[in-house]
């Protein structure tokens, strides 16, 4: 099976610190990879480069057949790469349903004129649109659809990182990149998200990467897990395999903590 | 610790913490707000003017406030996309104003002011505004987008430099005479209104400048571009990497806020009957105050601060200051006009509808 994202020997630099050292990393269609490292190992500065935030130094980067390597952000979003970032980053000045409509822009195009002349066509497109996001609304239930007309400001906070996910749903992506989707929440929102990311794959297909700190939702989730440290990718492999790893235990938990965590 | 020392350290934190700055801002409220109720009683004790008279000037407040808030959402739609003060949009308007000037002319000389009406003033509508969005995109791609991320004192420079490029190259085009509107027989003259004669362009002036109001509000809330606008102005890395163009969402941005300037160009001809290539000052000025005064950024502040503006300019300097005693208080303007500025500035940073917390992005 041909990789859905495949990146080999992707490095980056600022300054004197290496960030990112010679990752491989790949993602399988249907597959969710969870990705984990201690503070600072580079996580999320590799989930920049590969969704075009940053370009690296080194390496090269294919997702779904395209060479992506120095690609735009929106560009990657066009060709099926949607994210959400381990600070929320909605739109808090729209209303839920808004918020999920931009998602869609760029799977559409009305120019202007077509919006402000309220063409025949135009207002199908936004009416498929408003649809699309409603659709992606409700696979959070009623959290999210009850409330489409709130500020996205007003959101109780798990219920923001609920709707930064749907946002990126709406994108119509094949890959969902997850940034600590798991940050913030309760025991109980934790295992709402934990059978939401399952459906994600399981119901709608998706293809997800996700860091998290988290460990039962990283064990309960994943495939496949990469541990990073400084950089570098330590080890990588089944849930079972990584967390008995000696080099991740060391790294990442500390000597001590291999019972209390694990 | 002894009792004496306690109370020794308690009035050394009550000097400290007294609040010397709020209470010299408390204290100039207090005469201004003085001096402005004195004022007022007194005109309203000598009875000089009549009821119908501050009625007049009410509406006349009201048509004027109407131009300032279509003038203002020019400048609030910009500071809301990219968080500059585009002071070159006084200019924006003038072109437009002054370039219809030469078409009502030829209008005027075939006759068609007087037998079309209507037709004619759409004409002016769409020449003043077609000019002025197209002043504005290019003010937008020359003078502000090469520097976009630049510090914010750059673009402010950049825009007082292109206003004045603005004027005298608008002056070198039709000169530096100020110019007669040439009348339109139609809107001169009042309409009844119950028994009330109001005068006709004061009509047309707040009643298009209503329609301008809803369409632009329209158009922010309800549109494809608007929601691009508003997404953009809040995070536009997100915008782009939603498919936003940012850049075309910008240029629409200005060439919207420039469309309206244009026509509120035509609406402040209606009223003024002149034009100068200076023309844009004041009225821009004015606009930017009104935008503060509502709380910049903010459609329905525009609107607000616009008419707030508009009504105190008119109504205020006979009434706060002729019975005062001031001689020709209507000269005064200006004084009431960025007072109010002044005032705003101090008190509410933010405006009545802004977000005083949200300067720091700017």
């Amino acid at each position: 099976m041909s990789h859905l994202l495949d990146v080999k020997g992707l490095s980056i630099r600022f300054g004197g610190v290496q960030a990112v050292n010679k990752v491989d990393f790949h993602a399988d269609p249907g597959e969710i990879v969870g990705v984990i490292g201690p503070n600072g190992a580079g996580k999320t500065t590799l989930f920049n480069i590969i969704t075009g935030f940053y370009s690296p130094d080194e390496g090269t980067m294919i997702f779904d057949g395209h060479n992506i390597s120095g690609l735009k952000p929106n560009a990657l979003t066009r060709l099926g790469m949607a994210r959400t970032f381990q600070s929320v980053r909605l739109f808090n000045a729209m209303t839920v349903l808004e918020n999920a409509m931009v998602g869609q822009h760029t799977r559409t195009k009305a120019g202007v004129w077509g919006a402000l002349t309220r063409s025949s066509k135009t207002k199908s497109e936004e009416d498929r649109i408003r649809e699309r996001a409603r659709e992606v609304l409700a696979f959070f239930g009623d959290r999210l659809s009850g409330r489409e007309d709130a500020l996205a400001s007003d959101l109780a906070y798990a219920d923001r990182r609920r709707l930064e996910i749907a946002r990126a749903m709406a994108t119509d992506a094949k890959l969902l990149l997850l940034d600590e989707p798991a940050a913030g929440m309760n025991p109980a929102e934790k295992d709402g998200l934990i059978s939401q990311i399952g459906r994600l794959r399981s119901e709608l297909g998706y293809s997800i990467i996700l860091i998290e700190h988290d460990m039962p939702v990283i064990k309960s989730v994943s495939d496949r897990v990469v541990a990073l440290d400084h950089g570098e990718k330590i080890t990588e492999g089944t849930y079972d395999e990584v967390s008995t790893n000696k080099q991740v235990i060391e790294a990442y938990l500390g000597k001590a903590a291999e019972e209390s965590h694990l | 610790m002894t009792t004496q020392s306690a109370a020794g350290s308690r009035y050394r934190l009550f000097l400290e913490r007294f609040p010397v700055r709020r209470f010299v801002l408390v204290l100039l409220a207090l005469v201004i707000a003085y001096g402005g109720a004195a004022g007022s009683i007194a005109t309203l004790r000598a009875g000089r003017f009549s009821g119908e008279v501050w009625a007049n000037l009410f509406i006349s407040g009201v048509a004027r406030g109407s131009v300032y808030a279509i003038i203002a959402l020019g400048y609030t739609l910009v500071y809301g996309i990219l968080f500059i003060i585009n002071f070159a949009h006084g200019e924006v308007f003038m072109a437009g104003a002054f370039t219809a000037y030469f078409v009502a002319v030829g209008l005027a000389s075939k006759g068609m002011l007087e037998s079309n009406p209507i037709i004619s003033i759409g004409i002016l509508f769409v020449v003043s505004s077609l000019v002025s969005m197209g002043v504005a995109i290019l003010l937008e791609r020359i003078a502000y987008r090469p520097l976009r991320g630049a510090p914010r004192l750059v673009p402010l420079i950049t825009a007082i430099g292109a206003s004045l490029f603005l004027q005298y190259t608008f002056r070198g085009f039709y000169g530096a005479n100020a110019r007669a509107y040439p009348t339109i027989p139609a809107i001169q003259g009042t309409w009844e209104i119950g028994s009330f004669p109001v005068q006709k362009v004061h009509l047309i002036s707040i009643l298009g400048a209503v329609a301008l109001w809803l369409v632009l509000f329209w158009i922010v809330e309800r549109t494809r571009v608007g929601r691009e606008m508003r997404a953009v102005g809040e995070d536009r890395e997100i915008a782009a990497l939603m498919g936003v163009d940012v850049d075309r969402t910008i240029v629409f941005t200005f060439g919207i806020g420039g469309a309206l300037a244009g026509a509120a160009g035509i609406l402040y001809v209606f009223l003024f009957n002149q034009v100068i290539f200076t023309m844009g000052f004041f009225p821009g000025l004015k606009a930017f105050t009104a935008a503060v005064l509502g709380g910049i950024g903010s459609i329905t502040g525009a609107a607000l601060g616009g008419l707030i503006l508009g009504i105190l300019e008119t109504v205020g300097p006979n009434l706060f200051l002729d019975g005062a005693g001031v001689p020709s208080p209507n000269q005064l303007i200006p004084i009431v006009a960025f007072g109010i500025l002044v005032l705003v500035l101090i008190f509410l940073p933010g405006g009545f509808l802004g977000a005083p917390d949200d300067k720091s992005r700017a």
